[in-house]
């Protein structure tokens, strides 16, 4: 059941996808949005596809398994496509009482569809490939250069670190909650839209009780350990970039290139 | 009156790389009054299988049976079977949520939909099965200590009447006291109330005090199913998987092994102490003759 949540997970395999830096996912994750945002032509989505699905197949995340993350967006996309489909004003093709459907309205739809789903593919096979503490830890190097306007780099960075940590530890949780509530004859699906709502304060107060307890062990442990944030702090595995990381970003410079290029010749 | 296991499986993860077997092909039955301990390295697949009891989690392939109807059948009352068979989880304090322990208390039989009497009579007697005592029935069950929130818990679950209890740990994590009255408390439930009890316990000595069967896990299989005594026999194979016998089986199989004629199968330290009180003094008695 909640199992199921694909989507942010990390997916243990040992593939070059795997082992590049962090910050080079994250940058490359960030220039394959952009240009996501820059084309507008069937060309250019071609490219974006050639360059998803290599990724996808050097990753070795199985496809089926990666899909599976679209699940949570599936309402709004629909909800986004037929919006636009029938209130897009232009040539029309089709209509009926107050509904129109146009040649803009089915193009403009098909794009922002194509565009939701390589994005969160896109994004999620980052999150796939990248261990959480990675992922801060990239986040925290490249946004460093913040510490100058004395943003609390460092913090945020640790913050969204323990963040991330307590996701699966939290829906391990919740889950363990609400076998035990059921075991006492708890039913969550029953009954009406209020019966449900107050079918949740048994599981929602001792998932808060122990979130609290949680954080408490783990400020005390932390300081139990000398923490004191950012300043001075040294790491065990400083981020260094390797040839492969190089060659990532010459890729990473000539598919950005190519799209900018697709956008303004063709 | 049994539950009833027949070639139950439990893939867990199916279908990702984290799939593994929690339960490979058990067999079990389980008699109304049994006093039943189950044992087992961490992850072997102990609290998977006593969430199969109740019908928490649905086993891959196998059948389930309850007084003969099948828990899986489309018609059967799961809601039901869960009120039959209480099961508490590790560290059950963690389910409480009401204002005050009372209340509680309540929440089991307030879902078997019981009049309001019944229910708060109900709540009462479970409380007082546990030994709870009467003027903190008000209190926050947060301002409680361990071993009082740990008894409301498992009060909250004998409040529905099961006839079947079954405890994952119910001693863990509290004091050596507070671990024996909490014990007692559910041997007494047992001998007065004729409640089967399915203790999980990683302690061999708690076992070996209390149950009358115990069933052996390792790696989700079915290692061993037999009086204590028996188990304990086998105290090499159960290092093997990282489990032991109560230390006095240890002493007796070291005298033995050093040519003391003792019986080695004894569970706690008074029949242990006899017994090597008889051995000697026969002893004493062929050197007088001699």
């Amino acid at each position: 059941m909640l199992r199921d949540i694909t989507i942010g997970q990390y997916y243990p395999s040992d593939s070059s996808l795997h082992r590049f830096d962090p910050r080079t996912k994250i940058l490359g994750t960030m220039i394959f949005v952009l240009s996501l945002f820059l084309g507008k032509s069937m060309i250019a989505y071609g490219f974006a596809t050639i360059f998803l699905v290599s990724a996808i197949k050097i990753s070795k995340v199985p496809f089926s398994f990666i899909v599976k993350g679209l699940k949570p967006i599936f309402i709004l996309l629909i909800f986004s496509v037929t919006i636009n489909v029938l209130f897009t004003p232009g040539e029309p093709i089709f209509s009926w009482w107050i509904f129109t459907i146009t040649k803009q309205g089915i193009s403009l739809a098909f794009f922002l569809a194509i565009r939701l789903i390589y994005l969160i593919l896109g994004s999620s096979l980052m999150t796939f490939t990248t261990t959480p503490t990675a992922l801060t830890d990239g986040l925290e190097r490249l946004f460093g250069f913040l510490k100058i306007i004395k943003v609390p780099v460092h913090e945020i960075a640790m913050m969204m670190a323990i963040a991330l940590r307590f996701i699966p530890i939290l829906t391990e949780e919740l889950e363990k909650i609400m076998k035990a509530q059921a075991a006492r004859g708890a039913d969550f699906n029953r009954g009406t839209l209020k019966e449900k709502m107050q079918g949740l304060i048994p599981i929602m107060v001792p998932l808060f009780v122990s979130a609290i307890r949680r954080s408490n062990d783990l400020a005390m442990a932390m300081e139990a350990r000398c923490y004191h944030g950012g300043d001075g702090r040294t790491k065990m595995k400083p981020l260094v970039y390797q040839k492969r990381d190089y060659i990532a970003y010459v890729i990473l410079g000539i598919y950005l290139i190519v799209m900018i290029g697709v956008q303004i010749f063709l | 009156m049994s539950i009833k296991l027949e070639h139950v499986t439990y893939l867990y993860g199916q279908g990702t790389v984290y799939e593994k077997y929690a339960l490979k092909d058990i067999n079990l039955e389980i008699k109304k009054g049994d006093f039943i301990g189950i044992a087992g390295h961490t992850g072997s697949g102990k609290s998977t299988l006593i969430q199969h009891l109740n019908g928490l989690e649905k086993a891959t392939s196998g059948k389930i049976t309850y007084d003969g109807q099948d828990i899986y059948a489309k018609d059967f009352d799961l809601d039901g079977l869960r009120m039959k068979v209480g099961l508490t989880f590790q560290y059950p304090e963690y389910q409480l949520f009401e204002a005050t322990v009372f209340e509680d208390v309540c929440f089991g039989p307030k879902n078997q939909k019981l009049p309001k009497e019944e229910i708060e009579r109900r709540a009462r007697e479970a409380l007082q099965l546990v030994g709870f005592p009467e003027e903190l029935y008000e209190k926050s069950p947060f301002q409680l200590s361990g071993g009082q929130k740990r008894r409301v818990a498992i009060a909250g679950v004998l409040a529905m009447q099961p006839d079947y209890l079954i405890l994952d740990e119910p001693a863990a994590g509290l004091d050596p006291i507070g671990r024996t009255e909490i014990l007692e408390q559910i041997k007494k439930l047992h001998e007065e109330k004729g409640i089967a009890v399915i203790l999980v316990s990683h302690s061999m000595e708690e076992l070996a005090k209390y149950v009358d069967r115990m069933i052996v896990m390792n790696q989700g299989e079915k290692v061993f199913d037999d009086t204590p005594k028996k188990v304990f026999s086998h105290y090499k194979e159960l290092e093997k998987i990282g489990l032991s016998a109560p230390a006095i089986t240890y002493v007796m199989e070291e005298l033995k092994q050093r040519g003391f004629p003792v019986r080695t199968d004894f569970l706690t330290i008074e029949e242990a102490k006899e017994e090597i009180l008889k051995v000697l003094s026969r002893k004493s008695k062929e050197g007088n003759n001699a």
